[in-house]
C-alpha cells in the first residue's frame, strides 16, 4: 500500500478532557487510517471515544499527543487561519442531528461550504440545487428544513457535504435518527454518491444493519482501536 | 453569509419583534425625555429669544437670570447709549402684575413694558390685531396662552378689557409669543403704561435693550458696555444660556430627566441585551456548524454585529417615527407648544443607540467566539 494511498493517518493519538483528579483519557493512543477510494467505518460502543477521533481528525479539536496526516498535511504544523481554510475546502461533515439551518431552504443550507469559501450566492445555490437533483432531492430545493422528512434533511446535509467537492468527508452516526428504510437510502446515497477514486469517506456508526457498505471497519474500544475488519 | 445572519434574525419572528421593540421603546423615550428637557430648558430664555430686534441686554451686574431683576437707574440708560458703537439703547420694563378680567378671573403675569416711541421688544408676530396699536392709550397685547387661561373657552377676540392693578387695559393684540417657563400670560404695554399697572414698586427700569451699529459684533460692544459702565451686557445668545445655565445649576429639572434618560438607556440595554444574548444562545448550534464547517471567527462576529446593528437601526427609525408623532401631535397643544424634537437630539440618539447596540453584541459575540465547534457533534 502506497502511503499517498491514505486520507488519514493516526499514530498513536491521545486525548483527554479535563485534569487532575476529573481528568478523561478518551483517547489512549489510537491507530487508524482511511484510504482514498474507499469507505471507512468506525464502529464501538457508546462512549468510546469515535466522535473524539474524528473531531480531532477533523481538526477540531487538537490532539495531546501522537501524530496525524490528513491529505497529505500534517495539521498540527499549521497555523489556526491555514487550518480553517484547509478545512473548509477539503472537508465535508455529516452529522447525527443534520444541523441545518432552520431559516434557509434546503438548496441555500447545501450552498453553505461555497458561501462560506466566498462563491457568490447565485452560484453557489445553482451548485446546491445541481447537488440536491444528484440525491434526488431537486424538487424539494426550496423548502425549508421543517418542512422535509428526517430521510430528506439528511440528504440535504449530504449535499452540504459533497457541494464543494471536499476531498474527505466525515460523518458522525448519519442514520442514528432515521428509521431503517430512510437509514438505508441515505447509506446507499453516501456509498454511490460520495465514493470517488479521489476521495475517501470516514462513517462512524454502530448501524450493524448498514455494514455491507463499508470497506474497512475499525472497531474501538475504550479509546483504541483493537480489530480492523476489511470487507 | 449576510444573507444567512438577517435570516437567521429574523426567521424568529416573536425574539426578532422583541428586540426591535426594545430598540425602539428605548429610543421614544430617549428622544422624547430628552427633547422634553431641551424644550423646557430653552423655555427658561424665551423671552428674551422673542426679542429680535435687539442685540444686547444691558441689566444689574447681579442678574442671573431674565426673571431674576434689579432695577436699573434712568441715568443708566444714558451711559448705555453714550458708549461707541451702540445704535441704539431703550427701556424694557418687567413686572409682575396680577390681571384680572371683568368677570373675576385673575392671574399673574409678565408684563413687559417696552419704549414709548419705539416699541422695541414687541412681538412681532401678531395672531390677531397689531402691535402698532399699543400706541392707543391703555393698550395691551396679550399671548394666546394667556388669553385663553383667563378666558377659557371663549374665541379670541380683541377690545376685551383686563384689570393690571385698578388699571384697565384694552386688548389690542393677540400674539404668538413663545411660551414661559412659568405658565403666565405674557402682555405687552408701552413703558409708561406697564409702570402704573405695577403698583407701589418704583424704578423698574429692568433692561436695556441695544442695538449695535452696523458692522459692530455684538459681543464686542457687549464687552465695551461692560466696562465702560459698570453693568453686565449680555448678547442675546449669551444671555439665553445665562437663564439655561441658571436653571440647570438651582433646580432639580436636570437631575429629574438625566433620572428618566438613564433609566432609558438601561431598560434599553437590558431588554435588548437580554432578549439578544437569548437568540444568539438559542442560535448557537447554527453557529457552531458554520464554524464546523469553516466560517471563521471574523465572519461570525461580523454577522453576529449585523444581526444587532439591523435590529437597532430598524428599532431606532420605529422610535423615532413614533417620537415624532409624539412631538407633532404636542406641538399643537397650547401647554406644550415650541416643544420640539431638534435634529441634534436626533443624532445624538442615534449615536447612543450604536453604542448600545454595540455593547448589546458583544456578550453574545464573546459566545460565538467561545463556542467549541466540536460541539456540533453532540
Ligand atoms: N468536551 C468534553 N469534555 C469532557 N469529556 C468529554 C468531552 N467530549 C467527550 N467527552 C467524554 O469522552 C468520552 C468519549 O466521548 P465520545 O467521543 O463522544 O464517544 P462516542 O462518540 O464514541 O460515543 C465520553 O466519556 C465523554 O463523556
Ligand atoms: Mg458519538
Amino acid at each position: 500500500m502506497k502511503t499517498n494511498d491514505h486520507a488519514v493517518r493516526c499514530d498513536g493519538i491521545m486525548k483527554h478532557f479535563g485534569d487532575g483528579e476529573a481528568r478523561v483519557d478518551v483517547l489512549r493512543g489510537v491507530q487508524f487510517e482511511a484510504r482514498l477510494g474507499e469507505m471507512s467505518f468506525l464502529v464501538g460502543p457508546s462512549g468510546c471515544g469515535k466522535t473524539t477521533l474524528i473531531s480531532v481528525i477533523a481538526g477540531l479539536l487538537d490532539p495531546n499527543g501522537g501524530t496525524m496526516q490528513v491529505l497529505g498535511h500534517e495539521p498540527a504544523q499549521m497555523k489556526s487561519a491555514d487550518r480553517i481554510v484547509f478545512r473548509r475546502r477539503n472537508l465535508g461533515f455529516v452529522f447525527q442531528q443534520y444541523n441545518l439551518l432552520p431559516s434557509l431552504t434546503a438548496a441555500e443550507n447545501a450552498a453553505v461550504p461555497l458561501l462560506a469559501d466566498g462563491v457568490s450566492r447565485d452560484v453557489a445555490v445553482k451548485k446546491a440545487t445541481a447537488m440536491l437533483d444528484r440525491l434526488g432531492l431537486g424538487h424539494r430545493a426550496k423548502a425549508l428544513p421543517r418542512q422535509l422528512s428526517g430521510g430528506q434533511q439528511q440528504r440535504v446535509a449530504l449535499a452540504r457535504a459533497l457541494v464543494h467537492e471536499p476531498r474527505l468527508i466525515i460523518c458522525d452516526e448519519p442514520t442514528a435518527a432515521l428509521d431503517q428504510q430512510s437509514g438505508e437510502a441515505v447509506m446507499g446515497l453516501l456509498a454511490s454518491a460520495a465514493v470517488a477514486p479521489d476521495r475517501a469517506v470516514v462513517v462512524v456508526t454502530h448501524d450493524n444493519r448498514v455494514f455491507h457498505y463499508a470497506d474497512t471497519i475499525a472497531h474501538m474500544n475504550d479509546g483504541l482501536i483493537d480489530r480492523i475488519d476489511r470487507n | 453569509m449576510n444573507f444567512v445572519a438577517l435570516r437567521m434574525l429574523m426567521s424568529d419572528k416573536a425574539k426578532y419583534f422583541g428586540l426591535v421593540f426594545a430598540f425602539a421603546f428605548s429610543t421614544f423615550l430617549l428622544l422624547n425625555q430628552m427633547s422634553i428637557f431641551a424644550g423646557i430648558m430653552k423655555r427658561t430664555g424665551s423671552q428674551v429669544l422673542d426679542v429680535t430686534d435687539a442685540d444686547i441686554w444691558v441689566m444689574d451686574p447681579y442678574t442671573e437670570y431674565f426673571e431674576q431683576t434689579k432695577a436699573l437707574k434712568d441715568t443708566d440708560l444714558a451711559r448705555v447709549r453714550g458708549v461707541e458703537g451702540v445704535d441704539f439703547a431703550v427701556r424694557l420694563f418687567k413686572g409682575n402684575p396680577t390681571a384680572k378680567t371683568l368677570e373675576g378671573k385673575f392671574a399673574s403675569t409678565f408684563t413687559l413694558g417696552v419704549d414709548d416711541s419705539t416699541l422695541t421688544g414687541v412681538p412681532r408676530k401678531m395672531l390677531m390685531g397689531s402691535w402698532e396699536r399699543l400706541r392707543e392709550a391703555k393698550s395691551i397685547v396679550i399671548d394666546k396662552a394667556g388669553y385663553m387661561l383667563l378666558y377659557p373657552g371663549e374665541p379670541l377676540e380683541l377690545g376685551r378689557t383686563l384689570e393690571l392693578n385698578d388699571h384697565k387695559a384694552t386688548i389690542v393684540g393677540i400674539s404668538d409669543a413663545s411660551a414661559p417657563f412659568v405658565s403666565f400670560p405674557i402682555i405687552h404695554a408701552r413703558y409708561s403704561e406697564a409702570v402704573n399697572f405695577q403698583g407701589r414698586e418704583r424704578n423698574q427700569l429692568a433692561y436695556v435693550l441695544v442695538r449695535a451699529r452696523e458692522g459692530i459684533k455684538p459681543e464686542d460692544l457687549a464687552r465695551r458696555i461692560e466696562h465702560s459702565t459698570g453693568l453686565k451686557a449680555r448678547t442675546t445668545n449669551e444671555f439665553v444660556w445665562d437663564c439655561i445655565g441658571y436653571y440647570l445649576r438651582n433646580t432639580g429639572i436636570p437631575v429629574n430627566f438625566g433620572i428618566t434618560i438613564t433609566i432609558a438607556l438601561i431598560v434599553g440595554l437590558a431588554v435588548a441585551g437580554q432578549t439578544f444574548y437569548m437568540f444568539t444562545i438559542e442560535n448557537l448550534r447554527q453557529f457552531g456548524a458554520l464554524k464546523a464547517i469553516g466560517v471563521t471567527n471574523g465572519r461570525l462576529i461580523g454577522m453576529v454585529l449585523l444581526q444587532a446593528l439591523t435590529a437597532g437601526a430598524i428599532g431606532y427609525a420605529l422610535g423615532s417615527g413614533m417620537a415624532a408623532t409624539f412631538f407633532a401631535v404636542m406641538s399643537q397643544q397650547t401647554a406644550t407648544r415650541g416643544i420640539i424634537m431638534p435634529w441634534q437630539i436626533l443624532a445624538i440618539v442615534g449615536a447612543l443607540m450604536a453604542v448600545v447596540t454595540f455593547v448589546v453584541s458583544l456578550i453574545s459575540v464573546r459566545r460565538v467566539l467561545v463556542l467549541e465547534p466540536a460541539s456540533v457533534f453532540r
